[in-house]
């Protein structure tokens, strides 16, 4: 295993009976990346994370967490890493502090250490204050950073996030997303689950779609726009200028102009055309109103994809998600 | 494939924490009021009795335990083989399915623990808390009797007490199994406390008059013992071994031969038996306990065998909800 790569699955497997529930997927995590297994409900994300930490019996495949193997020590991967489940539950008759006490005596914590933790990772998600509070009274987005805030406790190295942003409101969500590019910073490493795709499109280096147990698609949001899509870039100008498209359509590159709307053009390009666009408009002495890069849509891949793949399987993935 | 580390890892945290919460909980503080309403209530009832009719007994102080004479339906034991199983389902019947409920069970085993240190963990905590609150209960019967009556018990009584004490924790321990077992195997926590209440209520109360029904219908009665006014072997032996399929008839043959040092067996005897013994003589402790010994190993064995298929149930469980 590279030194580099913290989670490494092989033909991943999950059968109930004759249900299969995750059907021979394989990827890698790298550290301090921020991975997404994005896809509906039901096709397979949680099953797959609960046999990362060994929760679940694997029923075929091989999987490698930090070296460990999560079917035969299970308590060494899970000292090292983080689980938010989704939809997290505390106790709600007891503190934040002592929700986090619990768990940290289960870690096995000594009590200076174990204090001074919880104070730290309570501040760090933004609970100082609420330290004190039974978790009844808390909101659903608290009780989602204070969950963040037993795995910044735990001092993991990997976090493993199941539907993070379900059921938050805007704020609280990018409130939630900030923490996680936290992660990053510090080189911890994230996996994270999720059916809304636009939301966490953002925040993740590389995707794996699900879809009826199998990986679809995998790799970074752009490549897979070039994959799916293959238009590769779209580039909006706003724009005047007498002869206009015709100059940019010779910028090397591009393979189409397209009149979007009066002075508004569209530039269908293998790269990122923006520079050349910008001076070709200043070299005409135009006025340049707007100049954007069109990012490929997760759910445009997504729907693109599904659409154009005619397999059975895949098929009822999709229909799924509608 | 063995695992790596202790199944017992985290074993004490989760016992600690269960103690602490139960012991803090509204219900418990409630079954605790009512038992004390019961404890004096029933010493008294008792003393008061024990103040008419003072016959030169030894064993005086058990009857603040077991009751005595006409009193028998306001003793503190038949309110106590009520009350335990109560307390004893009331704080197990959630254990499980409360977690998966609250959706804190995943949360808890993403921890470094095993999931036999949660289940072995949450049956401590609760035995533990009512180890604890019989503990109290039966000094204060104590303390109460000596305020009553004034009269200090001996050390033979201590020690029949003591386990008869003993052995009501076991007890205690049996319905905490069954309570824990259908814990795990119902998701809904109202539908685990009625199947545990129910069956409770069956093998405390039902089973005792069924196993005589089954017992005169399997073995019918043999005329010649009925013509002398006897009943037939074979059908007491069947009875008395179908009535002690339950813990609740296992509990009351050992509080008998405890409680009540005349007591030489427990079940049907032989008149060849008898021969050489002073009807009436009580025995040592050592020997109450000799002829009480298969219930308390019956009873033990029950706990045991319960827990384990609570635990094999929840092993094969799958974490999500």
């Amino acid at each position: 295993m590279n030194m580099d790569t913290v989670i490494e699955a092989q033909g991943l497997t999950k059968s109930y009976g004759r249900k299969v529930a995750v059907d021979h997927i394989s990827f890698t995590v790298g550290r301090g990346e921020i991975f997404g297994l994005l896809g509906p409900n039901g096709a397979g994300k949680t099953t797959t994370i609960l046999m990362l930490l060994g929760l679940t019996d694997i029923s075929d495949g091989k999987v490698n967490v930090l070296g460990f193997d999560p079917a035969r020590e299970p308590l060494a991967v899970k000292r090292r890493v983080g689980y938010l489940p989704d939809t997290v539950g505390f106790y709600d008759h007891l503190t934040a502090a002592d929700n986090l006490r619990y768990t940290a005596r289960l870690i096995g914590f000594r009590f200076l250490e174990r204090e001074k933790r919880i104070a730290e990772a309570l501040d760090r998600a933004g609970l100082g204050e609420f330290a004190d509070h039974r978790v009844g009274t808390f909101s659903r987005g608290m009780r989602q950073r204070l969950g963040l805030a037993e795995i910044l406790m735990k001092g993991a190295q990997i976090a493993i996030l199941d539907e993070p942003t379900s059921g938050l409101d805007p704020h609280a969500t990018a409130e939630l997303l900030g923490v996680i590019r936290r992660f990053k910073s510090e080189g911890v490493s994230v996996l994270l689950s999720s059916h809304l795709l636009e939301r966490v499109q953002s925040v993740c280096d590389r995707v794996a779609l699900f879809s009826a147990g199998r990986i679809a698609l995998i790799g970074s949001v752009s490549e897979l726009g070039r994959e799916v899509l293959g238009a590769g870039y779209v580039v909006d100008i706003e724009a005047d200028g007498a002869g206009l498209p015709d100059r940019l359509a010779l910028i090397p590159g591009v393979s189409r102009v397209e009149q979007t709307g009066i002075g508004k053009l569209r530039l269908h390009a293998e790269r990122d055309v923006r520079p050349e666009a910008a001076a070709e408009v200043v070299a005409m002495h135009g006025r340049l109103k707007y100049l954007g890069v069109q990012e490929p849509s997760l759910e445009a891949i997504y729907i693109h994809y599904f659409e154009a793949t005619p397999d059975e399987s895949l098929k009822e993935g999709a229909r799924h998600a509608a | 494939m063995r695992r790596e580390g202790s199944a017992f890892n985290g074993l004490g945290v989760v016992m600690l924490k269960e103690l602490a919460d139960h012991l803090t909980s509204i219900r418990f503080i409630i079954l605790e009021f009512i038992v004390m309403l019961i404890a004096v209530g029933t010493v008294w009832v008792a003393s008061q009795d024990i103040k008419q009719n003072v016959a030169e007994d030894p064993f005086l102080f058990l009857r603040f335990f077991s009751g005595s004479g006409q009193q028998q339906l306001f003793s503190f034991i038949t309110w106590l083989t009520l009350l335990v199983p109560l307390m004893a389902i009331g704080l197990g019947f959630d254990s499980v399915n409360g977690e998966h409920n609250r959706h804190t069970l995943s949360r808890i085993l993403s921890q470094p623990i095993y999931r036999d240190a949660l289940l072995f963990g949450k049956f401590l905590g609760a035995l533990l808390t009512l180890a604890i609150a019989l503990v109290v209960l039966w000094l204060l019967v104590i303390g109460l009797g000596l305020l009553f009556i004034g009269i200090p018990p001996g050390g033979e009584e201590i020690a029949r007490a003591f386990v008869f004490l003993l052995v009501t924790i076991g007890y205690a321990g049996v319905w905490l199994a069954l309570a824990l077992l259908f814990s795990a195997l119902f998701r809904s926590a109202a539908t685990a406390a009625l199947v545990t209440l129910g069956l409770w209520l069956f093998l405390s109360f039902v089973w005792p008059i069924l196993s005589n029904v089954v017992a005169l219908v399997i073995v019918p009665p043999d005329p010649r013992y009925t013509a002398l006014g006897l009943q037939t072997p074979g059908t007491l032996v069947l009875q008395q071994f179908l009535a002690r399929l339950s813990p609740s008839t296992l509990f009351g043959e050992i509080v008998v031969a405890l409680l009540d040092p005349t007591t030489r067996a427990l079940g049907p005897i032989y008149l060849s038996q008898l021969q050489g013994a002073v009807l009436g003589a009580p025995l040592p402790l050592g020997a109450s306990v000799l002829i009480a010994w298969p219930q308390i190993v019956g009873l033990l064995a029950t706990t045991i065998l319960l827990f384990v298929i609570g635990y094999v149930v929840f092993q094969r469980q799958e974490v999500r909800a």
